[in-house]
């Protein structure tokens, strides 16, 4: 039978199992939303602003194991979404972003709502395409799906002319996917596996640094067995948080710019270091010439080659898909029958505990008549049971949420790592919410960030989305309030928040609940009563210590053992 | 150091951009770049010629062979290879500046593909320092353009970029 290529578009998301898409309706699309009306098994979420569709199929993604999808219109359709394209590029999340285009005979004519999508996604996106032919769409999408889902996964656009999602012809869904210019790979090379044990059995100082790559991969379970054969201290970055539990005492911590003292100190000085999925990025390690001062033996597994000896150089680098490769190593350590040096490795516990010891983990100075952000983030951890999904914005009280909430499980912590990208928690949070019907959802923000996205508020209500919204409001952008305190002389140019919406009437307006908080001993019951409501999203305005800081600090430019404590200043 | 890079891609809309944008995004430099189809027509061959530190090189080998469209990368500079590359230079001269022009020439292996009353225009294939060695030979003021393809490069022997 002969379909139009609007609808072999939504046949094509049927045979992906598509659940959700998240998108705006325009001009170029009207096809495609005509097919999708007609039709029930693909549902979508109309979002107010194209930037949020494509951060809330990244949530759907990142809290589920499945490639997110997004559908917007030609021109300020596309480059809306562009945001959250680049925002799911930095952090290698699958997704498929389907967009309208102007139809073939007006490309190139300045047409209305005409922009080069991909041209103008190329370089933020894993792959694009325009399809020009009815006949190419299916094989099209097909490869759409596989590209973001296979080896580092990554969005890929189809930018789909009108008058092709208008044309019929044959619909035939290919049943597999060959790209003979794209291998992604499988299993690491054995002679490196070997090479890794021998050295991890040997190391005096070791440390395991665990990325993102580790939660996408789906390769938490073997890091942990890994971890724990060893008995080597382990940090996980920002994007890699539950990939390690966070309550185990072989935890260290985040590393990085806020990480944790011991986290930072173990990664300069140990003397072989692990990295699994990680990038040695310049939030993670600082100065790269302060990092490679200090001696030690590298090893890299990463599934993108790419990202092995980019910033850092190697000793043995391994390239593979992270649960194979884990799964080879940890055969290897056990044909092995042998144990890393307990005497070495006590003593680099030692080591390691006193940092800890010095630097006393995270802390922070609880007042009773302010409200501190930490212990808002301390509360919600003890009140959801550390059980919660949490997405954040990007700023301070991303730090806060990434340092206090100790994620046992990964997949629970959804944030912009790479590109940092304010807007992100809110829309985020409703594609979770979504995958996850009946869980837990806190999206944690600032007064900043959520009035980048806020419109979503709308959607939530729509969609009947229960999300607690938990903003920290300091009445100031506080990454840049705190930055231009520390280096810029107190001059807080353009970082304070005047003219503030009041948030409780804001989120009654848009038929939420609303709560302000300003004192530290109505958190607790604020907290409790919001999450207690499980059909409703609660908006909760936490009034917060304007001056409090993120510490520890690793300042920009400085080198890991060059962190700040807090009682330094 | 200079590195003469071939790569292997699909011959599709786009490709090229992709190439392209990389060197641009990630800060590369880029000397030249040839490209034009294979003997298979779904593929093009690609001829990069760039320079920087074993580190980039070895970042700009990896990237490439992450694009999509891109089947195969070598970089013929870590082996025996040959290069050429073709230029064609308009000269104005006459008499026995012409005379002169044609015994340079002569020994550079060019030729005349076309010759008007005032001024000459020839063809020249050799590796890129050779040209430019032709170049400064015949000297700038004689020069009115010069058009150069920009390297094109294959391994010697058994060194071989196919599918």
């Amino acid at each position: 039978m002969e379909l139009t290529g609007a609808e072999i578009v939504i046949r094509c998301l049927q045979e992906e199992r598509v659940e959700y898409v998240f998108g705006y309706p325009g001009g170029a699309v009207l096809f495609i939303y005509d097919a999708l009306f007609q039709q029930e098994k693909v549902k979508h979420i109309l979002v107010r602003h194209e930037q949020a569709a494509v951060h809330a199929a990244d949530g759907y993604a990142r809290s589920s194991d499945k490639v997110g999808v997004a559908l917007v219109t030609s021109g300020p359709g596309i480059t809306n979404a562009v945001t959250g394209i680049a925002t799911a590029y930095m952090d290698s999340i699958p997704m498929v972003i389907i967009s309208g285009q102007v139809p073939t005979y007006a490309i190139g004519e300045d047409a209305f709502q005409e922009v080069d999508a991909v041209g103008i996604t190329r370089p933020c996106v894993k792959h694009n395409f325009l399809v020009k032919d009815a006949k190419d769409i299916a094989a099209t999408i097909k490869k759409a799906f596989y590209l973001a889902k296979s080896g580092r996964p990554g969005p890929v656009l189809v930018d789909i002319p009108k008058d092709i999602s208008n044309h019929k012809t044959e619909f035939v869904y290919p049943g597999s996917v060959n790209i003979r210019s794209y291998n992604p790979v499988g299993r690491g090379d054995s002679a490196q596996i070997r090479r890794a044990a021998q050295m991890l059995l040997e190391a005096k100082r070791p440390m395991v640094y665990a990325g993102g790559g580790v939660v996408l991969g789906g390769a938490a379970a073997q890091l942990t067995e890994l971890v724990r054969t060893l008995g080597f201290p382990c940090t996980n970055t920002l994007m890699g948080l539950g990939g390690y539990p966070a309550t185990d005492k072989q935890f260290v911590g985040m590393p990085g710019m806020h990480g944790t003292y011991e986290a930072c100190m173990a990664m300069q000085y140990c003397d072989v270091l692990i990295a699994i999925g990680a990038r040695f990025d310049d939030r993670v390690i600082g100065n790269v010439e302060h990092f490679a001062q200090v001696p030690r033996k590298i090893i890299h597994i990463d599934i993108d080659p790419s990202s092995i000896a980019k910033r850092v150089k190697v000793d043995v680098p391994v390239v593979g898909d992270l649960k194979l490769v884990l799964e080879q190593l940890l055969e290897e350590l056990r044909n092995s029958r042998q144990k890393p040096n307990p005497s070495d490795l006590a003593a680099w516990w030692k080591q390691v505990d006193e940092w800890r010891a010095k630097g006393g983990g995270l802390r922070y100075k609880n007042s009773t008549e302010i409200i501190k952000p930490q212990y808002v983030i301390e509360k919600l951890y003890e009140i959801t049971g550390g059980d919660a999904f949490v997405t954040s914005d990007v700023g301070q009280h991303q730090m806060w949420a990434a340092q206090y909430y100790k994620f046992n499980k990964p997949r629970r912590w959804i944030n912009s790592g790479g590109l940092g990208t304010m807007g992100f928690g809110l829309p985020a949070a409703m594609g979770v919410q979504l995958i996850n019907p009946g869980a837990t959802v806190a999206c944690v923000t600032g007064e900043g960030s959520i009035q980048m996205n806020i419109q979503e508020l709308s959607t939530c209500k729509q969609f009947h989305l229960p999300i607690k919204v938990l903003s920290l409001n300091n009445r100031y952008l506080g990454m840049v309030r705190q930055w231009q305190e520390f280096f810029h002389g107190n001059r807080y140019s353009e970082s304070y928040m005047d003219a503030l919406p009041d948030f409780v009437k804001l989120a009654e307006a848009y038929g939420h609940i609303g709560i302000r908080i300003d004192k530290p001993s109505d958190v607790e019951p604020a907290l409790k009563e919001a999450f207690a409501r499980k059909n409703d999203l609660v908006f909760m305005d936490f009034q917060t210590d304007p001056t409090e800081n993120v510490f520890p600090m690793v300042p920009g430019g400085k080198g890991l053992s060059e962190v700040i404590l807090a009682e330094e200043l | 150091m200079r590195h003469i890079i071939s790569l292997l891609m699909e011959n599709e809309a786009g490709a090229l951009s992709r190439v392209a944008g990389l060197f641009s995004a990630r800060g590369y430099n880029i000397e030249s770049l040839a490209v034009a189809p294979t003997e298979d027509p779904t593929l093009s061959r690609m001829t990069i010629v760039t320079s920087g530190s074993d580190a980039v090189i070895e970042q700009i080998n990896k990237q490439l062979n992450k694009l999509i469209d891109v089947a195969a990368v070598m970089d013929l500079s870590e082996g025996e290879h040959l290069e050429r590359e073709l230029m064609l230079v308009k000269v104005r001269a006459q008499g026995a500046a012409r005379e002169e022009l044609k015994r340079k020439m002569a020994v550079a292996n060019g030729r005349f593909i076309d010759e008007s009353e005032n001024t000459c225009t020839i063809e020249l294939t050799d590796t890129c320092a050779k040209l430019d060695g032709f170049l400064q030979a015949i000297g700038r003021e004689l020069i009115l353009e010069t058009v150069r393809t920009g390297a094109s490069g294959i391994g010697r022997g058994e060194r071989i970029l196919k599918l």
